[in-house]
């Protein structure tokens, strides 16, 4: 127990570690060492130009994540209460499963033409199907005791909703989550490089032009960290409050 | 309050004929598997088959303590009778009641077998029934919390002397402290194979005859 706890703080110092020591070997402007790659990152920071391309992107993303995950569990629950639902959305889901995002963002380019919309619009159909996908598990998984103790008791649709269905939902809509925004940053990436004139992904595409491999890793580490403590700051506490409830049950056995 | 008129069509149970009236105290008797839970359910209105072959009082209020205490895991015992529309002072009441004020904080996984379905039986009461169903109340319970249980129903049955109970138990014994009618389930499909008051020896002996040959 207590070897592992420092036990994650192993590997990345050895990357480092590593990268400095090949940095420092081949002597190269395309692996610049980390304290170049952070001295990029501070000057960025200094200027305002990477902190606004950030915030571009990360409005981006939160946008595309709430979105896709309202239609997603709406059509992850509807299809997996209702067979007739599931039995004709089912090909369409496949299909969109297995729909490579860069196609479905170069077709909204094409069609809508190089605006936000079409970007974000993007993203949301290339998440939708992942959550439905889920959160369907989970719909599937809903205890039909319960579920008669809710007609008997004549709960009301909310209640029911409320208290029956999201705490057995919670667990698959936590996976959506956690997927859903590490998939969803990457692919805002991809619009971003292809048809947006800022966010991480068009400045990454600046730096590709002039090989400026410094900037390509100072932003990515930088969006890296952000993603990193929206999971420690907001879901890891979430998750521990809403499944309290399974921990006592568990002193108690 | 209530009125059976099963014509047959359904593929458990065959064609019943029964009514229930205000303060019929019901046990309901019969080999496992028969169709006992099958007809609860559908008395509590679960079944889409057999809703329009049961007739019910209209807003007749039906409380239903089921086998497992059915209370939602991830909530108190105080919140899941609040659910039902229990106030604040009825909870405390009800938990009296049942012996479980202690508890009331507890979610029901850390509550025992025996307390849960009391947890169980305080939601039922909460929505104040008109009838109460209860599906074998007293099943893998030890000798000592069974009759605890068994004595807390029948003093909730003298309290509220118009509510009607139907009661699932495979013990005939169960039948002398809370019943004043007896139901025996038997065959297949499973009709009422007797519809009489309990008490004497002979309808006992009767009933356990019925049950060795079923």
């Amino acid at each position: 127990m207590n070897g592992s706890r420092w036990a994650c703080w192993i590997a990345l110092p050895c990357a480092v570690a590593l990268w400095t020591l090949i940095a420092l070997v081949v002597q190269t402007p395309l692996l610049p060492t980390p304290v170049a790659v952070f001295d990029t990152f501070w000057r960025a920071t200094q200027s305002g130009e990477l902190p606004e391309h950030l915030l571009v992107t990360l409005r981006r993303v939160l946008f595309a994540f709430v979105l896709a995950m309202a239609l997603g569990t709406l059509l992850g629950v509807w299809m997996g209460r209702s067979r007739l639902a599931n039995a004709v959305l089912d090909p369409l889901l496949v299909l969109f499963l297995n729909l490579p995002a860069l196609v479905t963002i170069i077709l909204l380019y094409v069609w809508f033409g190089l605006v936000e919309a079409a970007a974000v619009l993007a993203v949301v159909i290339n998440k939708v199907p992942n959550v439905a996908v889920t959160v369907r598990e989970g719909a599937r998984s809903i205890d039909p005791k319960l579920e008669q103790m809710a007609l008997v008791y004549r709960f009301t649709r909310w209640q029911r909703i409320r208290h029956v269905w999201l705490p057995q939902l919670f667990p698959y809509l936590m996976a959506a989550t956690r997927g859903g925004l590490a998939l969803i940053w990457k692919i805002v990436l991809v619009v971003e490089l292809l048809g947006r004139s800022d966010g991480i992904g068009f400045q990454l595409h600046m730096a590709f032009q002039v090989f400026d491999v410094a900037s390509i890793l100072a932003y990515s580490l930088a969006f890296i960290a952000v993603v990193q403590l929206i999971e420690l700051a907001l879901l890891q506490p979430l998750e521990r409050r809403a499944s309290s409830w399974r921990e006592a049950g568990v002193r108690h056995a | 309050m209530l009125e059976l008129r099963l014509d047959g069509r359904h593929p458990v149970l065959g064609m019943i004929d029964a009514q229930v009236r205000e303060g019929d105290r019901i046990c309901l008797l019969g080999p496992s598997g028969v169709g006992k839970t099958t007809l609860l359910n559908g008395i509590a209105g679960l079944d889409p088959q057999l809703r329009p072959m049961i007739g019910q009082r209209a807003g007749l209020r039906v409380g239903y303590l089921f086998q497992e205490h059915r209370l939602l895991p991830w909530r108190t015992v105080r919140q899941n009778l609040a659910l039902v529309g229990a106030g604040a002072a009825d909870i405390e009441r009800l938990l009296a009641e049942v012996g479980l004020s202690g508890a009331a904080d507890s979610l029901p996984d850390q509550l025992s077998l025996g307390m849960a379905r009391r947890a169980a039986l305080a939601r039922c009461l909460a929505i104040k029934p008109d009838l109460l169903l209860l599906d074998e109340p007293f099943a893998s319970l030890d000798a000592e919390r069974a009759a605890e249980l068994r004595g807390l129903i029948a003093r909730l049955l003298d309290q509220h002397p118009a509510m009607a109970m139907i009661c699932v138990t495979h013990d005939p014994r169960d039948a002398d402290d809370l019943a004043n009618r007896l139901w025996y389930l038997g065959g297949a499909p499973a009709t009422l194979r007797c519809d009489e008051p309990p008490g004497s020896a002979v309808n006992l002996s009767q009933l356990s005859e019925r049950q060795r040959r079923a």
